[in-house]
């Protein structure tokens, strides 16, 4: 594009974490840009950048995605979740506790996406077994726990989350 | 990492978007799941002038049994059909669906797009040309359906023109007594395999009928294994007729070094998946329930 054009520029709606946030924004703006910069959402982390990591994990219309790879204009009408939006009146999420209580995490870093990739896994199957943890987690990278904590959370999560809805 | 700028258009045909990139010129790509095409844009490997979306289109993303064939429609997500239980009727499939990098990426990936981009190291092409494959193209002079093996004619390639794009894909399910499997060997999930294999049988009274082998990963495009199958073919399947088939895999195999490993390391890996994707294959035949997928180091 000669660079004499002005970019163009797209209104866009994306309801996140319940919330609609309407914004003009240019085509090229990645899904987690558009969180991050243009609603003040930084829980979504950018890692790799590179559609490895998984830091960047949201949900959307209920399944995980890598916001570093969809464009924000691709999530025009769709209903993300964040790692902002686990939490609940004050309340830590079911999966947000089980990683605190088994030292799921340390640096901290990839687990907003590690813990939606969970919310995905969860909602399709509360007992996952090691071998379905681990698959569904494949695209998380953690460069601390060495996962063997995480798998522990996500069991944790799915035993405290039996019977209750994975939604709430 | 940003994209250069683009100018985006939403079709809300399948028809539309072809007029769209026939209008656009040669400047204009189609997005389709973006799983690839959106890496390659942030690289600026790829620096399209204007990008037509697809994911908008209605009716693209189904799974249907009809005449003794599955068919996809292109933008339906590698996901969807890891998860659906009709596909599951072609083991090959699921083997494939459900293995292809990582949950994030197979619930936006799609079937049409990982054909349409004919990576070498793509796993749908590879897996899917042991079958009857057959691909429904749009064009600006209407559809067009081309064999799988007419389709992809080189690396990156496919006989597409620029505004043509993949509609449906359409798979017949093999006969009774036919089995397949696929088999990718990847270092880690989000990462394109280093080989992989897929394999078809006809078994009957034990002795194999008719043979089809691919190998993935290890040349410009998907290779069929000629000399493996022919090897195959009149034979009981016993462990030495396997060992001929899959030496003669690894001769037909032309593999280059690189990243994933070296050329040497990737031909001793497809005798190892060929071998095991023929016993699962075998099994499959016989009318067994194998679980099989993609291999991680």
């Amino acid at each position: 594009m000669p660079e004499n054009i002005a970019p163009q520029k797209l209104d866009v709606t994306i309801r996140i974490n319940g919330k609609t946030y309407a914004r003009k924004i240019e085509p090229r703006t990645l899904l987690v840009e558009f969180l991050r910069e243009a609603c003040d959402l930084t829980g979504t982390h950018v890692g790799c950048d590179t559609t490895y990591c998984g830091a960047c994990t949201v949900l959307m219309n209920n399944l995980a995605v890598k916001s570093c790879t969809v464009f924000a204009v691709q999530a025009d009408g769709a209903d993300i979740i964040t790692v902002e939006g686990l939490e609940k009146n004050g309340k830590l999420h079911p999966i947000q506790k089980a990683f605190g209580d088994s030292y799921g995490l340390q640096c901290g870093y990839c687990t907003p996406g590690l813990m939606l990739a969970t919310h995905q896994l969860l909602a399709e199957n509360p007992e996952p077994d090691e071998k379905q943890i681990r698959k569904a987690i494949a695209g998380n990278t953690c460069r601390c726990t060495g996962y063997v904590n995480v798998f522990k959370a996500i069991e944790l999560a799915g035993r405290n989350m039996k019977g209750a809805s994975v939604g709430d | 990492m940003y994209p250069r700028p683009f100018f985006y258009h939403r079709a809300s045909s399948l028809q539309e978007a072809v007029t769209m990139l026939s209008q656009l010129g040669t400047d204009a790509k189609f997005l389709a799941g973006g799983q690839s095409l959106i890496p390659l844009l942030k690289l600026r490997f790829a620096n399209p002038k204007h990008l037509v979306d697809l994911s908008f289109i209605k009716n693209t993303s189904f799974i249907a049994e009809n005449q003794n064939a599955i068919r996809f429609g292109a933008m339906t997500r590698h996901a969807e059909i890891e998860h659906s239980a009709l596909a599951q009727k072609i083991p090959v499939l699921h083997d494939c669906a459900a293995g292809i990098a990582d949950v994030q990426i197979r619930n936006r990936g799609t079937i049409g797009g990982s054909l349409a981009e004919a990576d070498p190291s793509g796993d749908w092409a590879n897996a899917l040309i042991t079958l009857d494959t057959t691909v429904h193209c749009l064009g600006k002079n209407g559809e067009r359906s081309l064999p799988l093996k007419d389709f992809v004619t080189d690396a990156y390639t496919t006989a597409l023109a620029h505004d043509e794009l993949v509609k449906e894909i359409e798979v017949k399910i093999p006969p009774h007594g036919s089995g397949g499997a696929y088999i990718a060997f990847k270092r880690s999930a989000p990462v394109y395999p280093s080989a992989s294999v897929a394999v078809q049988l006809t078994v009957q009274d034990s002795v194999c009928k008719e043979a089809a082998i691919a190998l993935g990963c290890v040349g410009l495009t998907s290779i069929r294994a000629g000399e493996a199958e022919a090897s195959l073919r009149g034979k009981s399947l016993n462990e030495k007729v396997i060992e001929t088939a899959s030496e003669a895999a690894r001769a037909a195999a032309d593999p280059q070094s690189d990243m994933r490993g070296s050329a040497d390391y990737k031909r001793q890996l497809v005798v190892a998946l060929v071998k095991r994707a023929i016993q699962i294959a075998m099994r499959r035949a016989r009318g067994e329930r194998v679980e099989g997928s993609h291999l991680y180091a």
